[in-house]
């Protein structure tokens, strides 16, 4: 593998898995419990599509066949998308959306904060950018798993059985494999097995005081980062988000 | 109604410089998460560099049928406005 084809992966892994969470975030706009937590879900949701133009972007010059972002997030089939399965999991409840967002949140600051001394300054340049919105997302993500992991009867059993369900798709960001060891050779990315220290430490105080219990199980799904197997619900997202490209294509704003 | 959360009122500073301005209300369960459900309802497009909360319960306010006792007397006193003093031209635009 070339490091021009390792560095092409690491991009659609980084642009994929905010267009993912981004799309399935926005699902949420005008249905959320309550009207400010609406329109802090679409925020959150649009800063990680704008997140996704700026890898994505990047991706598409690094593999120099002309496909914009918008060519590799609307013309691509779920077997070329590289994000983790964690991102394109169903919304679920509230709480187990929120859920989700932390479990990303506080592994995505961590790449990020490795990320802002790439030696790739375009990597490292928007690694800087991102990195603002996502320490924001994860104070309030973070925030609310404490709110309702630690609030009422009702709530508390939401957001264990969120963590129950979701605890299984976190070792998948942490798996490591050949793209990954091209990069850190070179200084570019991080070997992400490398970032899980770091992350346990941001997560533990969290569901700590949330006083919430991370399940005792070691068993890990995989298959989205390296697209060997996505699960179900990525195709279907794709039909929702691709669909206006699919059947006018090259329609434009 | 008691699931309800509080009434916060919003106050944002545009510039440093500028006093923060009253800009809306919004519900939040604590003083925290109203600072953030400001940051996000009321400051999207940029228009922030401070924000304060203050839970609505804990403004006291005037009564509108105060009105005349409160505010008619200041009407008759044209004297309390400076528009009777000759400013020196040296002073230049007050």
């Amino acid at each position: 593998m070339t490091k021009d084809d390792a560095l092409f992966q690491f991009l659609l892994r980084m642009g994929d898995n905010t267009l993912i969470l981004g799309h399935r975030v926005s699902e949420w706009c005008g249905h959320s419990p309550v009207l400010e937590e609406d329109i802090a879900l679409a925020n959150t949701a649009l800063d990680m599509i704008g997140q996704t133009q700026l890898w994505l972007g990047l991706a598409g010059e690094v593999e120099g066949n002309g496909r914009s972002a918008d060519d590799l997030a609307f013309l691509r089939d779920a077997w070329d998308f590289r994000n983790v399965l964690l991102t394109e999991l169903p919304n679920g409840d509230f709480g187990q959306t929120l859920m989700r967002q932390f479990l990303f949140d506080a592994f995505q600051s961590v790449m990020l904060n490795w990320l802002q001394d790439s030696s790739n300054t375009r990597i490292a340049e928007i690694a800087e950018k991102a990195s603002k919105e996502v320490s924001y997302h994860l104070e309030r993500s973070g925030d609310t798993v404490i709110g309702l992991g630690d609030g009422t009867e009702e709530s508390h059993a939401k957001m264990q059985a969120a963590l129950d369900y979701l605890w299984p798709y976190v070792g998948e960001m942490f798996d490591g494999d050949a793209v990954d060891a091209v990069l850190a050779k070179e200084g570019i990315a991080p070997d992400p097995a490398e970032l899980r220290p770091e992350f346990d430490a941001i997560v533990g105080a969290v569901l700590a005081e949330a006083t919430l219990t991370v399940p005792d199980s070691p068993f890990v799904h995989k298959g989205g980062r390296d697209g060997r197997m996505h699960t179900e619900h990525l195709g279907h997202l794709l039909t929702q988000m691709q669909w206006l490209q699919r059947a006018y294509p090259g329609a434009t704003w | 109604m008691k699931h309800e959360w509080p009434l916060w009122e919003i106050f944002i500073r545009g510039q440093h410089g500028m006093s923060h301005r009253h800009v809306g209300s919004l519900h939040a369960p604590d003083a925290e998460m109203a600072i953030k459900n400001a940051r996000d309802v009321y400051t999207r497009r940029n228009e922030g560099v401070s924000i304060w909360v203050v839970q609505a319960a804990d403004i006291t306010a005037s009564s509108p049928s105060d009105k005349g006792p409160l505010y008619e007397p200041s009407e008759s006193k044209v004297y309390r406005h400076p528009t009777f003093f000759d400013i020196p031209e040296d002073v230049g635009h007050m």
